[in-house]
């Protein structure tokens, strides 16, 4: 372990804090998601992944990762750049004009860590296994992760990509469903229902492993058994439940903050719920 | 009128084909990518050589063109290929937001174009595949005339950094350009000089404006006749040269009028030189079944359209 776990679950509050205050200060953005993965996030970048934070594009020799979901950018952004690939001044940016902080992640500004756009749902998956071919064909043996909503996965060509990835053994894939249960319109019971994601999942041909992906110990656990589930013949789907809102308590548990920005009460109310560890940008 | 001969007739997507494989050849980061269309788009010798670099996709070209964005991070240069209606308008989403706002250095080869896909009809012929693809910014969009040129030009754009929509077909065409020419993206071919009116022709509409450019010698019209395969960038200073001697011009294409080579040339001429300009291209509507040459007839794209167009152009400028 680079990290203890309490170390993780430290740098996810501020993480946390950086999230509630970007979206707060320019009065728009997608908080709830973006909460409910922190911990993934955290755990992912400051402990899984084999990553350089001297960006290049073509990523050769490091772990990729792809955000299919791009509406969580804020948590994104957070991660790169708490962990180093940009300054943490930089998130005060966020969704303004002139901004390499764009709404939805885009390679367009340059923002070192962003390897490709996402925002129009339902793409990265076929990105991240695209990646992963490459790799394979470049003797590269690093592996590539991907994270997807689970309302997302009511876009269709998901499913081209889930039917792709087993048939071709693309073995160095980590893949993970950010399963809350919620999208814009409310739970996906009522809007689309998911029925047996792992079922459906396993029918295609993946290996599925389950983790509360709001438990740091859970989550960065599985991801170290999905690794060394790799090159086995079967990319691998990380199913991960989480609460959307995860940390900050009225905005857990219902879609009502996917895309709400907090007033300023609110914002107090929800920092006084996540200490910060590192220094506020 | 310079005169222009062939010995043989050849599809564009066979000029593809070979592209491809040589493309394959001179650099290993070349892959190819089907969706289920290997066949007709010519992909087989390429599949031979480089069996570990191509990638089957199935039916599925959304993700396909995901997979082939993927596949630039790790340095490869993916074209990918399937009929010009499953290369644009299915996927459009997919190349606007992962290809070509992500600056990702995809090929988007695309056959079957227009109307002479011929009997399949209306839901394969795609004519509004230009202008979907030079809306999107950054992309360089490529309609070559021959199989030749569709071979020079897939060897080029490998060398190229950007995404390139590179539009051919299926029919058997004659083959008259260079064999061994270079392909110069952005850079139109001047295929007969003339003084009297600027002729403008894009893929398979280049043969007929010379057939058109012979019939109007005849007739003592002197037709310069300019070969615009790369749609966008476009060789402005080419097109603008020309039409300040002419003073009027016709563009031809195999695509609906909105949206396609006429509407760019229109564009740049109200601008810069305002001046007559007439289009033959077909008239905002689907295709349908048929042969391909009862098609190109039916729907207004042969040479006698060509010079009706001309003698029209002509008579505006005059007034």
């Amino acid at each position: 372990m680079k990290h203890t776990i309490k170390e993780l679950e430290d740098i996810a509050s501020q993480v946390r804090r950086d999230i509630v205050r970007m979206v707060h200060g320019c009065q728009s953005g997608h908080p709830g998601g973006s909460l409910g993965c922190a911990d993934f996030f955290t755990a992912l970048y400051f402990e899984v992944m084999n990553h350089s934070t001297d960006f290049t594009m073509d990523g050769k020799g490091e772990d990729l990762f792809f955000l299919s979901n791009g509406h969580i950018s804020p948590v994104f952004y957070s991660v790169l750049a708490r962990s180093g690939y940009f300054d943490i001044s930089e998130l005060a940016t966020f969704r303004k004009l002139n901004s390499r902080l764009q709404g939805h992640p885009t390679t367009h500004e340059g923002l070192p860590g962003i390897r490709i756009a996402s925002g129009s749902l339902g793409q990265g998956m076929s990105v991240a296994i695209g990646a992963a071919l490459a790799k394979k064909l470049n003797k590269d043996h690093s592996v590539v992760y991907s994270l997807h909503g689970d309302g997302e996965l009511q876009e269709g060509q998901n499913w081209e990509a889930i039917m792709y990835a087993p048939f071709n053994k693309v073995d160095n894939l980590i893949s993970s469903v950010d399963y809350n249960g919620q999208q814009i319109d409310g739970p996906t019971e009522k809007v689309l229902s998911l029925e047996n994601l792992q079922a459906k999942f396993e029918a295609f041909g993946w290996h599925v492993i389950n983790s509360d992906g709001n438990d740091m110990d859970s989550i960065v656990k599985a991801l170290h058994y999905a690794k060394s589930l790799l090159g086995k013949g079967k990319p691998i789907l990380n199913l991960m439940s989480t609460q959307m809102g995860a940390g900050v308590d009225f905005m857990m548990g219902s879609h009502k903050w996917h895309g709400v920005a907090p007033n300023d009460e609110q914002l107090a109310l929800a920092l006084a719920q996540l200490p910060s560890t590192l220094k506020d940008y | 009128m310079k005169k222009y001969t062939y010995t043989e007739k050849k599809d564009t997507r066979s000029g593809f084909g070979a592209g491809l494989l040589e493309a394959g050849k001179k650099n290993p980061e070349v892959v190819a990518l089907c969706a289920d269309l290997v066949g007709s788009l010519k992909m087989d010798a390429f599949i031979k050589e480089f069996p570990e670099r191509f990638f089957q996709i199935g039916i599925a070209e959304a993700n396909m063109i995901g997979i082939a964005a993927g596949l630039t991070i790790g340095g490869k240069i993916p074209f990918t290929g399937t009929f010009a209606n499953f290369s644009t308008g299915r996927v459009y989403d997919q190349i606007r937001q992962s290809v070509a706002y992500s600056d990702k250095n995809v090929k988007i080869c695309a056959s079957h174009a227009g109307l002479t896909l011929g009997e399949d009809g209306a839901t394969h012929q795609i004519l509004e595949d230009i202008g979907l693809m030079k809306m999107l910014p950054g992309m360089t969009v490529i309609n070559p005339c021959d199989y030749n040129q569709t071979k020079a030009a897939t060897i080029a754009i490998a060398e190229h950094h950007g995404p390139v929509y590179l539009r051919f077909g299926r029919p058997v065409i004659p083959v008259f350009t260079d064999p061994d020419q270079k392909f110069e993206i952005g850079k139109a071919w001047m295929v007969n000089e003339g003084t009297d009116v600027t002729i403008i022709a894009t893929g398979h509409m280049v043969w007929k404006a010379i057939e058109a450019g012979e019939k109007l010698a005849e007739m003592g019209i002197d037709a310069e006749i300019i070969n615009i395969h790369t749609i966008k960038p476009l060789d402005e200073a080419a097109v603008l040269k020309s039409v300040k001697k002419t003073g009027c011009v016709v563009t031809c294409e195999e695509h609906n009028k909105f949206g396609g080579l006429g509407e760019s040339i229109a564009r740049l001429l109200s601008t810069e030189l305002p001046s007559p300009q007439e289009f033959v291209a077909v008239n905002d509507s689907f295709g349908e079944s048929g042969t391909p040459d009862q098609l190109m007839t039916k729907y207004g794209l042969d040479s006698i359209n060509i010079i009706e167009a001309a003698q029209k152009v002509i008579k505006r400028a005059k007034k």
